[in-house]
């Protein structure tokens, strides 16, 4: 039986790498399949002849481009704001004990279990109150504060692991506070500002929710948004565009994942692992 | 400089942590700008949201709402096709989560378990976890296509029936949008295991195989008591995560067929953007809350109480 062991694990970790990699190899196939391969009864994975026109095709189709330059402000706006404001919370939450740490940690948690749903309606109200419902700031702001929770915990997690004494060496050495942070914790800091910025660009990147609720014109859709778009409209769908235009939009998620992979599951275990 | 001049020396062998030293205010003047927007969009709209829940608002151009009272409720607690949604919403959320913990779990142990391929493994794990919801609800589809579908082809393949409408089927739909559920959560749950199981000491196991402990009930007896803490943290936050999640059901299935995949979520959404009832809309949300909350209670709650046996023990 002993022997049987080893075979028995390769073959389920067979059947996960299809279960988690066929799905995404059919996406991509199909990007490249011409549209009579892909409405024939006939399913071949790889496709019998690559047609890159798919893409070509998908970057005309309503405004794929403009939502993407859309999410691309989006993302890097937010992105920029959320980091600005989470970088000296992240140092007061890692550094402070007591009641503001338990607040600070507390309502991190808590967010996570606010009902978006919940949220939006009056958030909705607001923003068409301050006329930026239909709008790239109004979204921009939401992103940032959806974001916020996440980059202030992936933060804190690496302003603690910067050792506190080498804080105390420089305030000995007669420095001020702000030059303390300017000189020592700051260019420690800068891979984990890095990874977390990169983390919330893709969540930003990837949203879906607020961005259907907000917008309303069609040159305001972000990219998840108008590929939606595609699926529905004139009765038929036109699969190799729709699949050349999914492949587009992952793109820059997987990029960035795949980069900050080690980090991320550092980052993000350190978190959830010690609480 | 002179900044510098007036901050008192530390006195020598005391160490404090840098910012006991510091003013308070410096710690205000630092959270300030991450507050004003949590306080402005996430906190106030929670206050808003739980004030609509009692009021007969509806989404128009010029609001003019009144206070409702506890109607809202008692209209939704005759409202089957609320109540059905979030029977679905339960099953799909439960089901999910059990699912992802399994799957997460298995992989996670084979994965510890020193074998090759884990390196592509790894990289394979993440992409779902990196994908656009919405990308990812378009690949099922195309995936679970009645016409030339994979899947199908597959099932052919093998003899078994190829004709099935996997997300147009009353009876298939829920199930196959829990897959896609558990293929999107799996990658985290299995990250975080993982992160679990290195931490064991290897030592555990080791005694425990002296001792002729099996695989089976080394996992029971060692593993598993071990990620225990772990596992309750995930459990609860996957739930959380589940029972809100949106843009996977709204592409896929946009609650169809039938309803058969409307989760709570998607109800309100339709409430408070297709019907403009977002009073009502408030008053399901608030709901949602309330038993989210309870189930998370009950289920941490357990979990203590067992932990606290074991350590009687």
């Amino acid at each position: 039986m002993r022997v049987l062991v080893r075979p028995a694990q390769y073959f389920a970790l067979a059947l996960y790498i299809l279960f988690l990699g066929f799905p995404v190899l059919w996406l991509v196939s199909a990007s490249v399949k011409s549209s009579g391969e892909l409405n024939s009864l006939t399913v071949s994975l790889l496709p019998s002849e690559w047609h890159w026109d798919n893409y070509s095709e998908a970057l005309d189709k309503q405004g794929l481009i403009r939502s993407a330059a859309n999410s691309l402000i989006v993302a890097l706006a937010s992105t920029a704001l959320s980091v600005l404001i989470a970088v000296p919370a992240a140092y007061v939450l890692a550094r402070l004990k007591g009641k503001v740490r338990a607040a600070g940690v507390g309502w991190i948690l808590v967010s996570q279990v606010f009902p978006v749903v919940l949220i939006i309606l009056p958030l909705f109200l607001i923003l068409r109150t301050l006329g930026l419902a239909d709008n790239l700031a109004g979204l921009t702001l939401v992103h940032t504060t959806y974001m916020l929770p996440f980059a202030l915990w992936m933060l804190q997690g690496y302003v603690a692991a910067i050792p506190v004494e080498l804080e105390e060496a420089g305030a000995v050495d007669g420095a001020s506070r702000l030059t303390v942070l300017r000189t020592i914790v700051f260019p420690l800091l800068a891979p984990g500002v890095v990874a977390t910025a990169m983390f919330s660009f893709v969540s930003s990147w990837n949203e879906f929710f607020f961005a259907l609720v907000l917008l309303q014109s069609p040159e305001n859709y972000t990219l998840p948004i108008t590929l939606t778009m595609f699926v529905g409209g004139e009765g038929k769908v036109a699969l190799g565009p729709l699949a050349a235009g999914a492949v587009l939009a992952a793109i820059p998620s997987i990029v960035f994942f795949g980069i900050l992979r080690k980090k991320l599951t550092g980052g993000l275990m350190a978190g959830a692992v010690k609480g | 400089m002179t900044a510098t001049l007036t901050r008192p020396a530390p006195s020598a062998g005391k160490k404090k942590p840098v910012l006991a030293r510091t003013r308070r205010r410096e710690a205000i003047a630092l959270v300030l700008p991450s507050l004003i927007p949590i306080l402005v969009l996430s906190v106030a709209p929670l206050v808003v949201g739980i004030f609509l829940a009692f009021t007969d608002a509806r989404l128009v151009r010029h609001p003019d709402y009144g206070f409702a009272g506890v109607d809202n409720f008692v209209r939704l607690a005759g409202n089957d096709l609320f109540w059905d949604s979030l029977r679905i919403g339960l099953i799909w959320t439960v089901g999910v989560t059990l699912l992802q913990l399994a799957a997460a779990m298995g992989l996670a142990l084979l994965l510890n378990s020193g074998l090759k391929l884990q390196g592509l493994t790894r990289v394979l794990a993440l992409i779902p976890w990196a994908m656009p919801p919405v990308v990812v609800a378009i690949m099922w589809q195309m995936i679970y296509s009645a016409n030339g579908g994979p899947l199908n082809a597959f099932l052919g393949g093998v003899g078994l029936p190829d004709d099935v409408n996997w997300l147009g089927d009353f009876s298939t739909a829920l199930p196959a949008v829990i897959v896609v559920g558990v293929w999107v959560g799996m990658p985290q749950t299995t990250v975080t295991l993982l992160a679990g199981l290195q931490q064991i000491p290897a030592e555990l196991h080791e005694a425990a195989s002296v001792d002729g402990a099996g695989a089976w009930r080394r996992f029971t007896a060692v593993t598993w008591p071990s990620l225990r803490p772990i596992v309750t943290s995930i459990t609860s936050l996957n739930f959380i995560w589940n029972f809100n999640s949106f843009s996977l059901v709204y592409v896929l299935t946009a609650g169809g067929p039938g309803g058969k995949t409307m989760v709570p979520v998607l109800f309100i959404y339709l409430e408070a953007f297709k019907n403009r009832e977002i009073g009502r809309a408030a008053a399901m949300g608030l709901v949602l809350v309330v038993v989210v909350v309870l189930i998370l209670a009950v289920y941490l709650r357990s979990q203590f109480r067992d932990d606290r046996a074991a350590k009687g023990r």
